[in-house]
């Protein structure tokens, strides 16, 4: 009975992980086939000619029938979505930009560097500043600086995230002159140095509801009863407050991460625009100008992809930290 | 051998919360060397409070508003929920390791010594020792084995136990109180007992307060007291634990 | 909605309270409610506070800072920034509310039937949610805006496909917390066809949670309507929008600070407001 030997917990666990394992890959799969449907029907859903948006109102009937034959508008829908899934698999992008010709592929490879870049600095800027704060006020409960602490995400909440970018820019490029107003820097410090402001700007936008729900949890784990004992067995505060208390709340910080993944690239490609950086955000604004929809839907499809595979990494990697989920007698 | 002078001495502690709401009102009791000390009481009767304020872990919210408490020995306690006690991201080995470092001052090698060897005494299997396991790992018998040892790594004169069975099944129950016995015969530290169960108290202790709304109503030597109980609370208490004391685990 | 239940959530201790009273209670919800209720009388009356019309255009006085006659000063037409700013709380606004209806009960409805009804339904309404939520808000929102055509119409429809998400994941997690519940499996003894059970008992539970997730959802909405604006895919140019006021005023960041940030110190203060009163609502239905 008390015996606690390999042979009698390991079974048992690697089995249920396994298929937990599998379970969330089949899963993301299925999402991700739903994904593509939804980007090859996003411009029929809408109202609207895709070949008259992309000549304009006063095309001639012959011009539109040929648009209609190069993007394949004249096929029935399911031969059209064939067409677009086999592209897909032997080209690897959504076909080939009207404009410029090339590979959306291509486009969207040249662009992405600065864009994952900055959508990496802001991850690591927004989760710093947030598990500062959320200690701090999680510490100070019920204090002045908690209160002060909590009122911030009520305030940022409505801020538009260009809206912030506009008044750093005033603040810091224009008075200061700390920062330059936008584009890129020459040499890697000069795109890091270049990408400060901007990322701080998506950072924002992000820092609010981690602040509220990383408060709570970790007034959670502050109050739970592994503190007490640690507390009782006279290890220092600040060793519970670093190791243990932080260990524990890093957990949900990465879940919710995972969660607003999705929303920070979406800021990111909006704050580029404010910045004029030359990323995935500008070539989707390009594209949209110039009507060019294998772009557009590229774009749209290797943003959400991407969306779903970080997720998959966050479950796997949060439920490969969690000894919770292994294992039980 | 009777010690004269007391290891702990509780004199006329009051607890109240922010909203001054009294939680433990007057309380004062006394502990010699090597005792048991019973606090017996429904939940909420402010004996898990007592016993933190001895500790000097209030929690958030509450104070003290009068009284003392004399320490003359090292305290150390044993918690309820044993797996809601250990930190859940960090192996058990670890986590009593850091223990024995902070507390007796050992380098990080001896500590963990030190730390197997506390293992060892309270009968936790020797694969720990080559495979470090979670708390969600162990079950809750040998999670409470682990709490008890983080207790004693703190080498206390005075071990806090506060209600250490309740969450445990009847038979593991039976052996986790065998062991404490077993400890204090072989380390001879004093102890405060926490129990809602008249029989388990009976059993470990050997001085009993009957605590009820923050209050003590009744103590004395267990023996005399359960003969001849005086307050009709201890008089429920007795009549209505005492014939079933399996009941103790499906609280 | 309907009026008597008999679920023991809510209606516990009836109407013994009067709202009104409760209400004062809570500072937030009476404080979100007052800064909500200034601006909406505000943008009702302004043709008669204002002399000023939104869009009429005095180039001889451009730019100007603020002052006795111009209170927010003028913007590079000459055109009243106070008066444009009311004007545009009246567009930014009624879109709001009017966008935020189909998507919040499309999602309460769907949440309720996936967390009530569980199994395959279930199944396929979250792999509904989780494809949506793959793509991330505002692609989405610019990708549908602009290809159904900029303007009102496109805010619409861009909505109604990604806005009930957040009521359906909210709502389908509660109701599955209550069909685990005794009195939703009572109701089901007695007989009570499933409809009749959501409609009558469980939307009666979700509703103040899922108003609560409306308060800051809306907050989101006005954000990315005036995101659109300033976009240029969003409202069109004439009729007053704060997005495409604080685009308008990107150029003269250096020299007239105040256009651009003033429109977007509005958001600020609808965000605000009904942020207090979401936290009023919660606080006031928690404490029941």
């Amino acid at each position: 009975m008390m015996k606690l030997s390999k042979a009698t917990m390991k079974p048992a666990g690697t089995k249920s992980s396994y298929s937990w394992l599998i379970m969330a890959i089949v899963r993301a799969v299925i999402v991700i086939f739903c994904v593509v449907t939804a980007v090859f029907f996003i411009i029929r859903i809408v109202p609207g000619d895709p070949a008259k948006m992309i000549l304009g109102e006063y095309s001639t009937p012959e011009a539109l029938e040929r648009m209609h034959h190069a993007l394949g508008l004249d096929l029935p829908v399911w031969e059209q979505f064939i067409r677009f899934v086999k592209t897909l698999f032997t080209q690897g992008d959504t076909g080939n930009s009207i404009i410029a010709g090339t590979s959306t592929r291509e486009l969207v490879a040249e662009r992405a560097p600065v864009t994952l870049l900055l959508i990496g600095m802001a991850c690591v800027l927004a989760v710093v500043i947030a598990l500062l704060l959320a200690a701090v006020a999680a510490t100070q409960k019920d204090k002045l600086l908690d209160h002060l602490i909590r009122i911030f995400p009520t305030v940022t909440l409505g801020m538009p995230i260009f809206w912030v970018g506009l008044l750093l820019i005033l603040a810091f490029s224009v008075h200061l002159r700390w920062f330059p107003v936008g584009g890129i820097g020459e040499g890697w410090s000069g795109t890091l140095y270049s990408l400060t402001l901007p990322a701080i700007t998506v950072a924002f936008s992000q820092t609010p509801t981690l602040i509220r729900s990383l408060r709570v949890q970790m007034i959670e784990v502050l109050e739970s009863d592994f503190v007490v004992t640690l507390k009782a067995a006279g290890i220092p505060g600040r060793i519970i407050l670093f190791k243990h208390v932080l260990r524990n709340a890093a957990l949900p910080t990465l879940m919710l991460l995972g969660v607003n993944i999705s929303y920070l690239i979406g800021g990111t490609l909006v704050v580029e625009q404010v910045f004029g950086i030359k990323g995935i955000g500008s070539l989707l604004f390009t594209s949209i100008s110039n009507r060019d929809f294998p772009v557009i839907q590229g774009i749209a499809l290797y943003c959400a992809i991407g969306v779903v595979i970080i997720s998959l990494l966050i479950e796997i990697i949060s439920w490969l930290l969690d000894p919770r989920t292994k294992g039980k007698p | 051998m009777m010690a004269i002078r007391p290891v702990l001495e509780i004199d006329a502690l009051s607890l109240a919360a922010k909203s001054n709401k009294k939680l433990v009102d007057n309380v004062s009791f006394s502990l010699s060397k090597g005792e048991t000390l019973g606090l017996v009481g429904e939940s909420g009767s402010g004996k898990s409070l007592t016993l933190r304020a001895i500790l000097g872990i209030l929690p958030r919210g509450i104070e003290q508003v009068g009284g003392t408490v004399k320490n003359e020995e090292r305290s150390a306690m044993v918690f309820q929920d044993p797996r809601g006690s250990l930190d859940p991201l960090c192996p058990v080995v670890k986590q009593l390791t850091e223990v024995v470092y902070y507390r007796q001052r050992l380098s990080r090698r001896a500590s963990r010594k030190a730390a197997l060897e506390l293992l060892h005494m309270l009968g936790l299997p020797a694969s720990l020792q080559t495979s470090d396991r979670y708390p969600s790992q162990l079950s809750g018998g040998q999670c409470q084995r682990v709490v008890i040892a983080m207790a004693l790594a703190c080498k206390p004169g005075i071990l806090l136990c506060d209600e250490p069975t309740t969450a445990l099944d009847v038979t593991v129950q039976k052996q986790i109180m065998e062991t404490i016995s077993a400890l204090q015969v072989e380390l001879g530290f004093a102890m405060v007992f926490v129990t809602h169960n008249l029989a388990i108290a009976a059993a470990m202790c050997s001085k009993l307060c009957v605590m009820k709304e923050g209050k003590i109503i009744e103590q004395g030597n267990t023996l005399s007291l359960l003969q001849n109980p005086q307050n009709p609370y201890t008089q429920m208490l007795m009549n209505s634990v005492l014939p079933v004391p399996e009941l103790e685990g499906s609280d | 909605m309907k009026p008597i239940t008999v679920n023991p959530q809510l209606h516990e201790d009836g109407q013994s309270t009067s709202i009104i009273s409760r209400i004062w209670r809570i500072p937030a919800l009476l404080a979100g409610g007052i800064m909500l209720a200034v601006l909406v009388l505000l943008a009702i009356f302004i043709p008669f506070i204002s002399p000023h019309d939104p869009t009429g255009q005095d180039l001889s006085a451009f730019l100007q800072p603020p002052s006795a006659k111009h209170w927010l000063g003028t913007d590079q037409l000459g055109r009243d920034l106070f008066t444009r700013l009311i004007y545009a709380a009246r567009t930014d606004l009624t879109i709001m509310v009017l966008a935020e209806i189909i998507p919040f009960c499309t999602g309460v409805l769907l949440g309720m039937i996936a967390g009530y009804y569980g199994k395959w339904l279930d199944s396929v309404i979250s792999l509904l949610t989780d494809t949506f939520i793959a793509f991330p808000f505002y692609l989405i929102v610019i990708i549908v805006a602009f290809a159904s055509g900029a303007g009102q119409r496109g805010i619409y429809i861009t909505f109604m496909l990604v806005g009930w998400i957040v009521f359906a994941r909210v709502t389908r997690g509660l109701t599955a917390s209550f069909r685990q519940q005794e009195w939703v499996a009572s109701a089901q003894t007695l007989g009570l066809p499933g409809i009749r059970i959501i409609l009558r008992h469980i939307l009666p539970n979700v509703l103040p949670q899922a108003i609560v997730v409306l308060m800051t959802d809306m907050v989101g909405l006005l954000v990315a309507i005036v995101t659109l604006g300033y976009l240029g895919i969003g409202i069109a140019p004439p009729t007053p929008d704060w997005g495409t006021m604080i685009s308008d005023g990107q150029p003269f960041i250096t020299t007239a600070w105040w256009l651009s940030a003033v429109p977007g110190l509005a958001v600020v203060y609808v965000g605000i407001a009904l942020s207090l009163v979401g936290d009023g609502l919660a606080d006031l239905w928690r404490k029941k």
